[in-house]
């Protein structure tokens, strides 16, 4: 074994194993701490994840949001921007949809309202990350900082105008009218009926398969076109990109107008999937989970969907949890989501230095 | 006249009290950024020290002994975030945004299987918590016209907390421009290898920079569990850690500012709170999203250069790496 090799072993398969490992470990001490076995929460979890349709149905709705984040957190990393605002950013999304949707749902049929309604969910959440990525770009203020302040600014903006433009009169809580029905998504159940199979009800829909395309798009994108690898280079080396002539200012606004439009997809999957409205804090916690799916998934649209997968299979398990125990709330997957960022993001090297060296010696030997 | 004084200094009352773990907060977030790591976890840090407080104070029925394990448990966080950003050169975003994640489920997690109650504690009595203080001759004062309101309505009847916020802004001024801890520490964070090539040791200040930030966090969390409230009450740092950060960033980095910054953003909230439903003449209804938006919006255009420059330390973000 070469050193090339044992660092590429080390970093795809040994380290991202390890960090999750621990995780999971920290994670098993918890549950024993709180007095729960964590072999029966596990077994519930898994079983509340992919025991059942419905269940099913749930975990790969909950993916469809977390693909979406994911790969807004992992389009800015490429790009050597962290784009913490995909809180925000899904949000507005959600503005997009819910002004076409409303505005336009009694005047246009479904086949050109949904594609509209998705594309201002896009356009949006783009344009919510265009203020910052301008400031970044153009004015040297840090993006960390002006995401997070345009996050606050995001439900600032939408708590107003849901209580004082989209509300309706008598609601316990602020929200919108519903859509028409031309603004309805299909469910998976509608569309599985449709090609004659039944399955069970669930909030899964058609924006699963615009996740998927989202993936494909998104590697294609950053690695088989010019762009693509401009903006690669910008966040691998800066200064090497603007000798080889790539303006990096275009490149910045580049990679958070696809990361923001790609978070505003969240409210495709939300409010014309499943909410059928606009309603307060559709998007709570999702933008946030963006980024510790992009951080386990190395920022690979193949990682992202299998660490959005996880996610999805943790968040359904864990309300499956909650459900069965009740002394576990959905708190407990906020948990593991802190570990995980906090193994696989902050400490994702704490093991490299020992296993690097136990790995040549071993390969000296061999 | 007298309406206007009056309204003018309960609203200030309200300002201070909202004001006090901002100031505590930001002046965390000052040690640790001066010294060149970056605090998003500030939130976090607050959350942990808030529930810590909290439980302590319920179980133990010393308000103190809570206070002590608030800070203990947050400078707790502070290390973690030291750890990694530090010894193991992690990314100080990625590991702040950790803390807080982390903060917001661990906190409801162990008080929901400790204390049953959906995630709070159990709500404090009047000498679990920090109560008011009342200054001398604050009664025998308030009847004198215009400043004795002002003694006694706006100096007096605060916490302890509240007043040792306000004493540490002088404190850490002094700390930080006046001594050579204070020196090294802002050296750190705009020339690591200089501070290295003078033999001394940048992770050691840069450990002491958290430390201390961690410190500052759990008596921010105190303050909002066993002062300004009886009880901790899940996520409820409700964004002020965050708040802390951009009052940070607005007073560019200088202890003064921040305390202008956070009475600033505390007067804004204060004022929210009034006019929430109320109609100014030639206004019309006053949209509180916006005022309560407002710190955050003078943020951002003070960070895109429109008021001043906001300088961060050179160095910050930035793990050291000793050279060969």
């Amino acid at each position: 074994m070469k050193v090339a090799h044992v660092n590429q072993l080390l970093s795809i398969v040994l380290l991202p194993f390890l960090n999750l490992l621990t995780a999971f470990i920290v994670t098993t001490l918890l549950f024993l701490m709180v007095g729960i076995d964590p072999w029966e929460a596990a077994k519930i979890l898994v079983k509340g994840a992919f025991g059942y349709e419905e269940g099913i149905g749930y975990t790969l709705y909950y993916t469809t949001n977390f693909i979406f984040t994911g790969l807004a957190v992992a389009v800015a990393f490429h790009a050597g921007l962290f784009n913490i605002g995909g809180e925000g950013q899904a949000y507005i999304g959600g503005l997009g949809v819910g002004l076409v949707a409303l505005g336009l749902g009694a005047l246009l049929p479904a086949w050109l309202l949904l594609p509209l309604a998705m594309v201002a969910a896009a356009v949006f959440g783009a344009a919510w990350a265009a203020i910052p990525a301008y400031l970044q770009a153009y004015r040297g203020s840090h993006i960390v900082i002006t995401t997070i302040m345009f996050n606050f600014l995001a439900a600032s903006l939408m708590v107003y105008l849901l209580v004082n433009v989209f509300a309706e009169p008598g609601q316990m809580v602020p929200a919108s009218r519903a859509f028409a029905d031309s603004a309805s998504l299909w469910s998976w159940q509608e569309f599985m009926a449709y090609w004659g199979i039944e399955f069970a009800a669930s909030p899964l829909n058609l924006s699963i398969i615009l996740a998927l395309i989202c993936c494909v798009m998104v590697w294609l994108f950053l690695w088989k076109t010019r762009w693509g690898y401009e903006l690669r280079t910008v966040g691998a080396n800066p200064d090497a990109a603007i000798y080889a002539g790539i303006n990096p200012k275009r490149i910045i606004m580049l990679a958070m107008l696809l990361s923001g439009a790609l978070a505003g997809l969240v409210a495709v999957n939300e409010l014309l999937g499943v909410q059928h409205r606009l309603l307060l804090g559709f998007n709570t916690g999702y933008g946030f989970a963006g980024i510790a799916v992009a951080l386990m998934g190395r920022n690979h649209p193949l990682g992202v969907l299998l660490a959005a997968l996880l996610f999805g299979a943790l968040y359904q398990g864990g309300a499956e949890l909650a459900f069965e125990i009740p002394s576990v709330t959905r708190d407990m997957v906020v948990v593991i989501q802190g570990l995980i960022i906090l193994f696989s993001g902050a400490l994702e090297f704490m093991y490299r230095a020992p296993l690097q060296r136990w790995l040549l010696r071993f390969a000296r030997e061999a | 006249m007298q309406d206007a004084w009056l309204w003018l200094i309960l609203s200030l009352d309200a300002t201070l009290r909202v004001a006090t773990p901002l100031i505590f907060a930001a002046l965390a977030g000052l040690f640790s950024e001066r010294s060149g790591v970056v605090d998003i976890g500030l939130e976090g840090k607050m959350l942990v020290g808030a529930f810590t407080a909290a439980t302590v104070a319920a179980v133990s029925d010393s308000v103190w002994l809570g206070l002590l394990m608030a800070l203990l448990a947050s400078v707790g966080f502070a290390l973690l975030h030291g750890f990694a950003c530090i010894t193991h050169r992690g990314n100080q975003v990625v590991s702040g945004v950790a803390i807080n994640i982390l903060a917001s489920g661990l906190t409801v997690v162990l008080g929901l299987a400790w204390f049953h109650q959906g995630g709070s504690t159990p709500p404090l009595t009047q000498h679990q918590r920090f109560t008011a203080i009342d200054l001398p001759f604050a009664q025998q004062l308030a009847d004198v016209p215009v400043l004795g309101l002002f003694y006694s309505e706006l100096l007096s009847g605060h916490n302890i907390l509240v007043y040792l916020a306000l004493a540490l802004v002088p404190l850490s001024w002094w700390l930080l421009y006046r001594t050579r801890f204070g020196l090294r520490l802002r050296a750190v964070g705009e020339n690591p290898k200089a501070v290295d090539t003078a033999g001394i040791s940048v992770a050691g200040l840069r450990y002491r920079a958290v430390i201390i930030a961690g410190v500052l966090c759990g008596f921010a969390g105190a303050y909002l569990s066993t002062a300004q409230n009886a009880q901790f009450i899940r996520d409820m740092t409700a964004g002020q850690g965050f708040m802390a950060l951009a009052a940070l960033i607005f007073a560019k980095w200088r202890p003064w500012p921040i305390l202008l910054a956070c009475l600033l953003f505390g007067f804004l909230d204060a004022v929210a709170v009034r006019l929430q439903g109320v109609s100014l003449p030639g206004i019309g209804l006053v949209p509180v999203q916006l005022i309560e938006a407002l710190p955050y919006i003078l943020t951002v255009i003070l960070l895109a250069g429109f008021i001043g420059k906001a300088n961060p330390p050179k160095a910050i973000g930035l793990p050291y790496v000793k050279d060969r």
